[in-house]
């Protein structure tokens, strides 16, 4: 029997607008700082530009296709693994 | 509010953690094998691990009078040696019976490599021959989504898995709908940059109504936090949950999935 009860009413923008303030303002710090030192063409740089362009999308989908836009798009295994970590970023060859 | 910590690497974790968990209401706990920060140098290392999660770790946690349960397999980032994980596989069924293994995980991929799939498939058939659940591990951040796919591919062709059988842990925005509308259940990782904030989990717990879906800290040897999960649970109060579907996620959800195993208490 599913019992989920729906939350109630909450001004969700009170719990979250300063911690998202705070967020995006270290976001533009960060892509200032990368610049200054010449390191904005580094590939993660550009992919987080990219999905920066994907906040001004109008359906609450943006966090679905920001994990999209830094995500590894092709199907089949790779051959052998040669590192164990994973970057945050997929880097085109 | 009691609650279930269904994914801590507690062999990573002070017995000063298992004292807060416990304070904070974690009544008990489950423990997958997981890659421990290094590669084991051979099957007698994992041998060793296994006695670890399913002898002393419940003994730990009887301490605080936490329940502790375990998952065997050899995890992703050591299956690229096709030998060792062969090996570290033939040893596991020593273990299946004892009382506080709940099934076979957390299995998966790292890299999405060949090797690391042809392993993935050897634990699905170990689990199918041991009647056992699946607790499944998703790759990390660019290689999460390829790898959910590749993973729920192999899960699919193998008929005598069922999902409502196993769980596909640490999904996020772009991988829950595939988790879920496969009939598998899925689970939220709460954990600092690489996966999940408890508003977002929250945020996807209220577009999926709880359904199918448990939540955990996955606290390991890395930058985590085991309170994660109660933390997540006091965000839920701040954003008008009731106590009711709350233990939903927190506590039934793990219950229902686990007891499935038919060791859980």
């Amino acid at each position: 029997m599913n019992t989920w009860t729906p939350p109630a009413a909450t001004n969700l923008v009170d719990l979250g607008f300063m911690d998202s303030r705070s967020k995006i303002i270290d976001l533009a710090a960060f892509l200032d700082r990368v610049q200054r030192a010449g390191q904005d063409d580094d590939f993660r740089v550009v992919a987080l530009k990219n999905a920066l362009a994907l906040l001004s999308q109008s359906e609450p989908q943006r966090a679905k296709n920001v994990l999209l836009s830094f995500s590894d798009p092709s199907t089949d295994p790779i051959p052998k693994a040669t590192m164990q970590g994973a970057i945050g970023a997929f880097k085109k060859d | 509010m009691p609650y279930i910590e269904p994914h801590g690497h507690m062999v990573s974790r002070t017995t000063d953690d298992y004292e807060k968990m416990a304070l904070a209401g974690c009544v008990t706990l489950c423990e997958p094998a997981f890659w421990a920060g290094f590669d084991r140098s051979s099957a007698q290392g994992f041998y060793d691990y296994f006695r670890q999660i399913t002898e002393f770790e419940p003994k730990r946690a009887a301490r605080f009078g936490i329940k502790h349960y375990s998952w065997l397999c050899i995890n992703p980032k050591e299956a690229e040696d096709t030998q060792l994980a062969d090996e570290v596989l033939a040893i596991i069924p020593q273990f299946i019976d004892k009382p506080n293994v709940l099934g076979i995980g957390e299995i998966g991929l790292n890299k999405n490599s060949r090797s690391e799939l042809h392993i993935l498939e050897k634990h699905i058939q170990l689990a199918a021959d041991y009647d056992q659940l699946i607790l499944v591990h998703t790759p990390h951040l660019e290689d999460k989504l390829k790898g959910t796919k590749l993973i729920l591919d192999a899960l699919k062709n193998h008929s005598a898995i069922k999902p409502g059988r196993v769980i596909i842990d640490h999904v996020e925005e772009h991988t829950i709908n595939l988790v879920l509308a496969a009939g598998f259940w899925a689970g939220i990782t709460l954990y600092p940059e690489s996966k999940c904030t408890p508003h977002r989990a929250i945020d996807m717990l209220e577009a999926h109504r709880g359904e199918q879906i448990w939540m955990n800290s996955a606290c390991d040897w890395g930058i985590s936090d085991p309170l994660a999960v109660p933390k997540t649970m006091l965000e839920m109060r701040r954003r008008g949950w009731t106590d009711a579907s709350i233990q939903r996620v927190a506590f039934d959800n793990p219950v229902t999935f686990m007891q499935q195993s038919g060791k859980f208490i």
